[in-house]
Order: structure tokens, then C-alpha cells, then sequence
């Protein structure tokens, strides 16, 4: 068999050639078509129709910061610790004293074994990113509007807008922004808004290997995050400041800011 | 990128606690101090001239015009620190074409714009009219053509015309006091109006700022006038001095009043900030806060104001504790920015931990720019008085321009 291969006579090449060639060329026009199905699928979208929100399940996150690269590599994050669209934090509660908070790189080589001879009463991870909140302080101080709330519920940044002014970095009270290094304008996530409008998941929930990251819409009744938000106690983060957030957390601790 | 990476390994190992890890660079530098820090002297300029104008403190006559000029000089460089600091400073001018109504410093164009256009411009051409014109008349040269484009057209200084200007110069400053205050006052809501920020988050912040800048202004002034008037070797109007140092003084109280009010306040609510922020105080800010701002800056300055003022001193004493004074408070109020918008990103906003602000020497955001921006009025003033010279001396020359 190998023989018959390896000696193909010239007739034999130009023969698989003729069938091949057609072949290849049909493959490459589906690639065209795919983007063609994909555009006409976008205009069939109607972002009204949408809400987006993500629920986190803390009991589940086991701090592996799977989420933080894939976020990193899907959304060309740079790569220096100091920029992050996700991050993962890790609360130690000793028996007595103050509790512990780090994220050593977001998280994203997962986290160092505990300071030694340390009494934990309760240790747990929490994945941050941005809240999507209903009522964002970002959008609101952002002086040309390029930042906004889409349709579909999403907190999205117009990069050819924004003016890189950093008021919204400021205003936001969770640390979900930061500033481009090379881009100089505001960044931050999008739940992935590019995967949404094909029918997929963000990275971070794509990813996620137990499950702690829930995404999903908040009218509709045949979402998962309808059946999470209905049997686990919610809580959001920083609710006093009114900013509505739409990251959902089951299980997050009073220490969890 | 290796070296990149190692400076962001030491400045992350200045952090103590803990940082959201997004909060380790510093989004407002140097250039957001120098911003407040210009617009507060305009707007305390433009007040104290309107003291004059307006309630008639006849005293401060021989400052009027150059505490307008003043206020213009130090207002053509405000914009510049936000300007330099933009990511994209190319696409500025969207703030006016589109800008979003909810935000606050969306509005600054306009505040600015109407400020610079309608307040100052207005007033100064009003006041100076009557010499813009003669001067087009005597001088020759360039400079006639200068100011016969300067009187815009109009050549009239009859009587009627005079008082006219004086009766629109009037309601120009009326209109000027409110807008000063919405011009610094804004500036404060920019900050206090961060909900996410707790030691900005304060709705003294706009009347704090309005109050420091009163202060920062008549500082100005009064140095501005004695150094002046020092190398024009002339004599201090010692009435004018007096009249300055006792209205620094009271502005002074008052501001110290009410942020020793909101720092009360703050202490005795003891909100869940307030661990951090004591942390913060005691050690990043201690120099800048207690040692610069409070005591340098405010107790000193206060105590050899009140003394210089109303104890018996000797003239020479007295222009000296004034001069020293005026100097410590403009210290005292670039502390103040300085503590406000570098204080307010030294602590996470998770509340666990406090961070560092290295200030550069070099670049677009380092001290060298800021210095320039601070020196930069003071050229443009330079050149504002050769054009406009504000002495009053000018007006008695100017008495007789009948012989021409």
C-alpha cells in the first residue's frame, strides 16, 4: 500500500488534482458562505429581545483561573498582571483576626498554598468582573457617551470614540476597567459580546471546568440562569451604592467587596 | 517587555494589602493636581476682582485689573493639564460636538467656554476700553495697529459711551460671581459626585473647592502684586495690602472651618471606609495632608496673617508675614489637590489595601510638564500686562489725553 502511494504515477496526480481541486475550492467558498450565514444571522438578531447576565456559583469556583486566560486570549488582553476583563480573588478567613484577599496575577496560574501555621476557619475563590450593571456610574460620568448600555443589557466601550479620559475608571466602584496600554482608551469586559452574536458562550463560562459561571438571559424562562437565580440565595456586590449589578453571586460572603 | 515586567514587579510590591489588580496604575497623575489647582486661581481672582467692582472695596483698586488679567492668564493654561492627560487627545473636541448631557465633565467646554468668552473677555475689553482707545491714538507702530484692532471698531469715549461701559462692566461681574462659582464649584462635583470613591464621594466637595480657590486666588493676587510692584519700583499701597491680607485670612477660616467639618463628619460617622482612610492619612498622606496642607499651609500662615494684621507691626514686618503667608497658603493649596485626587486612588476601592503614586520626572506626565504648566501663566501674564498694562498709574496718565 505504502508502494502504490509512494510511486503515484504523474496520470494518477493529475487525476487526484481534478477531484480535489473542486473539492477545494468548495471548501473554501463555504468559508465565504459561513460569514455570509453568520451576517445574515446578525441581521436576523434583534438585540431588544435580550438581557444578558451572568450568575457565579462561589460554592463551585476552585480558583484554577482558567476563566482569566481564556478572557486573556479571546479579548487580546494585554498580558501584564496590572490588566484584566476577569480576575479571580481568593478569601482566607482566619479563626481570629483580619480576613486575607489576594489575587497573584488575577489568579490566572491559579493561587500559592496559604502562609503556614495559619488557623483558616474558611477559605473560598471569587471570579470579579464587570457587573453590567442597569444603573452604571460609568456610563453616566462617560463625557462623549462612547461608553453605553447596548440593547441586549451589555456595558460596551466604542473604542473609536472613547476620548481616554479615565473618568469612568474612576467612577467605577469595582475595578472592572482599565486603561489600553497601546489603545489608550478605556477597556473592560463585554461578556464576550462578539461570541454572543454567534449563539456562544463568553470564554470564561466556555471554559470554566465546574460550572461556577452561569450565563444566560434574564426573561427567559428556559435559561440556566433563570433555574440558578431561582434556587440559590443572590447576592451582588456593593448594593448599597445603587448601581444594580447584573453578576449574580450565590454563596458570596459579607467579606466579599 | 523584561523590563516592563520589573517595574511592575516593584511597584506591586509597594502595595500593602490588597489592590483590585486592575487599581495598581494610577489613572490620575500630576496633571489632574495642576488642573484644580490653575482653575481655583482663576475663579479666587475673578472673585476678588469682583469684590472690588461690585460691593466697592474702593481699597482694592490698585489689584482690580490685575487680578482680571490674572484670572485670563491663569485660564488660557487650565485646559491644557486635561488636555496633555487625555488618551486621545485628538478626539477632545467631541466633548463639545457630542458631548453626554448626564456627565459632568462633559459640561466643563461650555462652563469654560462661557467663563473665557462672555465673563472674562467681555469684562476686561469693557474696563480697558477707554485706554485700548487712546492708546490706539498715541502709540505708534506695531503696536497702534495692535490696539486699533483690539477696540474692534468702536472709537467713541464720549462721556455717555464711558459710562455705558461702566453700567455693562457692572452686570458683566454680577453675572461673573455666579458663574466663578460654577466654574470651580463644577470642578469639585467632578470628584464629589464619584459615588464609587468614598473620600471623594462628599457634598462639601464643590463648596470646599469653591472656598479653597477664594483662598489660592487672593494669595495669588497679593504676591503677584508685590513682586510687581517691587520691581516696578514703586511703593505698596499699604491700604490695598491690608485689605487683601485680612480678606485672605477670613477665606482662609472659613475653608479650614469646612474641612475640618467634612473630616468631623467623617470621623464621627464612621462609615466602613473610614479604617482605610485613617490608614491612608496616617501614613501615605501624612507630609502632604498634616504637615503641608494643615499646618504649613493653613495654621501658619493664619496665625502671621492675623498678627501681621492686626497686631502692632512695623509696614516692613507686616508686607513680609504677608508675602511668606501668600506663599505657604499656594503650597498649602496644592496640597489640597494633591491630597484629593492622589489620595483618592492610594486605597482600593475593595477597601483592603493602599497603593503608591511614583511621580515622574520626565514625559507628558511627570514633573518637568507640570512644572511648565504652572510657570506658563505666568509668561502669558507677563505678556498680558505689556499689552494691557494694569497699574492704576496708567489711569492718572491717561487723565489728560485731551492734548492729542
Amino acid at each position: 500500500m505504502n508502494d502504490e502511494s509512494t510511486n503515484t504515477p504523474r496520470r494518477d496526480f493529475l487525476k487526484t488534482c481534478a477531484v480535489k481541486l473542486p473539492q477545494i475550492a468548495f471548501a473554501l467558498s463555504m468559508i465565504g458562505a459561513d460569514t455570509l450565514k453568520a451576517a445574515v444571522e446578525q441581521d436576523d438578531y434583534d438585540p431588544t429581545k435580550h438581557n444578558y447576565a451572568m450568575g457565579v456559583d462561589i460554592h463551585k469556583c476552585i480558583g484554577c483561573g482558567r476563566c482569566v486566560n481564556a478572557c486573556k486570549e479571546e479579548n487580546k488582553v494585554p498580558d501584564e498582571p496590572v490588566y484584566f476583563r476577569t480576575w479571580v480573588e481568593r478569601y482566607i478567613i482566619p479563626t481570629e483576626g483580619e480576613t486575607q484577599v489576594d489575587s497573584p496575577n488575577g489568579g490566572r496560574e491559579s493561587f500559592p498554598p496559604p502562609e503556614k501555621g495559619l488557623e483558616i476557619l474558611r477559605t473560598f475563590f471569587v471570579p470579579k468582573l464587570c457587573n453590567h450593571c442597569a444603573n452604571p456610574p460609568c456610563v453616566q460620568v462617560c463625557p462623549v457617551g462612547a461608553t453605553f448600555i447596548s440593547r441586549d443589557g451589555v456595558v460596551l466601550i466604542d473604542e473609536t470614540y472613547c476620548v481616554g479620559c479615565r473618568y469612568c475608571i474612576q467612577a467605577c466602584p469595582y475595578g472592572a476597567r482599565y486603561l489600553h496600554p497601546t489603545k489608550k482608551v478605556a477597556d473592560k469586559c463585554t461578556f464576550c459580546y462578539h461570541r454572543l452574536r454567534r449563539g456562544l458562550l463568553p470564554a470564561c463560562v466556555e471554559v470554566c471546568p465546574t460550572q461556577a459561571r452561569i450565563f444566560g438571559e434574564i426573561g427567559l424562562r428556559s435559561s440556566p440562569l433563570r433555574h440558578f437565580r431561582r434556587f440559590n440565595d443572590i447576592h451582588v456586590l456593593k448594593p448599597s451604592l445603587n448601581t444594580e449589578p447584573k453578576v449574580y453571586y450565590a454563596g458570596a460572603d459579607q467579606e466579599v467587596r | 517587555m523584561d523590563i516592563i515586567l520589573g517595574n511592575i514587579a516593584t511597584e506591586l510590591s509597594k502595595v500593602t494589602g490588597y489592590m483590585y489588580p486592575n487599581e495598581f496604575e494610577l489613572h490620575w497623575g500630576i496633571l489632574v493636581v495642576v488642573y484644580p489647582y490653575l482653575t481655583g486661581l482663576v475663579a479666587g481672582a475673578f472673585i476678588l476682582a469682583s469684590l472690588e467692582r461690585v460691593f466697592n472695596m474702593s481699597s482694592l483698586r490698585p489689584v482690580y485689573r490685575l487680578s482680571m488679567l490674572t484670572a485670563l492668564a491663569f485660564l488660557i493654561v487650565a485646559p491644557l493639564p486635561l488636555l496633555a492627560h487625555l488618551g486621545k487627545p485628538l478626539r477632545s473636541y467631541e466633548m463639545f460636538l457630542t458631548p453626554h448631557s448626564q456627565s459632568a465633565m462633559a459640561m466643563f467646554g461650555f462652563v469654560y467656554a462661557w467663563y473665557l468668552m462672555v465673563v472674562l473677555l467681555l469684562e476686561i475689553w469693557f474696563d480697558y476700553r477707554k485706554n485700548i482707545v487712546v492708546w490706539s491714538r498715541e502709540r505708534r507702530g506695531l503696536m497702534k495697529y495692535l490696539y486699533k484692532i483690539l477696540t474692534l471698531g468702536t472709537t467713541d469715549i464720549s462721556e455717555k459711551a464711558l459710562r455705558f461701559d461702566d453700567k455693562i462692566g457692572r452686570i458683566i461681574t454680577i453675572i461673573g460671581i455666579p458663574s466663578a462659582f460654577l466654574l470651580h464649584g463644577y470642578v469639585g462635583f467632578i470628584f464629589g459626585s464619584i459615588k464609587a470613591n468614598p473620600w471623594w464621594s462628599s457634598v462639601l466637595m464643590p463648596i470646599v473647592f469653591l472656598f479653597s480657590a477664594i483662598v489660592s486666588g487672593i494669595a495669588i493676587v497679593l504676591l503677584l502684586y508685590m513682586v510687581t510692584t517691587m520691581f516696578r519700583w514703586k511703593r505698596m499701597d499699604m491700604a490695598c495690602l491690608n485689605k487683601l491680607a485680612e480678606l485672605l485670612l477670613y477665606a482662609i477660616i472659613i475653608d479650614f472651618s469646612l474641612e475640618m467639618l467634612d473630616f468631623i463628619q467623617r470621623l464621627y460617622e464612621s462609615e466602613e471606609s473610614i479604617t482605610i482612610l485613617s490608614q491612608m492619612i496616617s501614613s501615605r498622606l501624612f507630609i502632604s495632608l498634616v504637615v503641608t496642607q494643615i499646618i504649613l499651609g493653613t495654621l501658619i500662615p493664619a496665625l502671621s496673617l492675623a498678627w501681621a494684621r492686626f497686631g502692632k507691626v512695623p509696614n516692613e514686618m507686616k508686607r513680609l508675614s504677608f508675602f511668606v503667608a501668600a506663599l505657604l497658603v499656594q503650597v498649602g493649596i496644592f496640597s489640597t489637590r494633591w491630597n484629593v485626587v492622589i489620595g483618592g486612588q492610594l486605597f482600593s476601592k475593595s477597601l483592603r489595601g493602599l497603593t503608591v503614586y511614583k511621580l515622574e520626572l520626565l514625559g507628558l506626565e511627570g514633573a518637568l510638564a507640570a512644572g511648565a504648566l504652572l510657570i506658563l501663566p505666568f509668561f502669558i501674564l507677563y505678556v498680558l500686562t505689556k499689552i494691557l498694562p494694569p497699574w492704576t498709574k496708567m489711569e492718572t496718565e491717561l487723565k489728560e489725553p485731551a492734548k492729542t
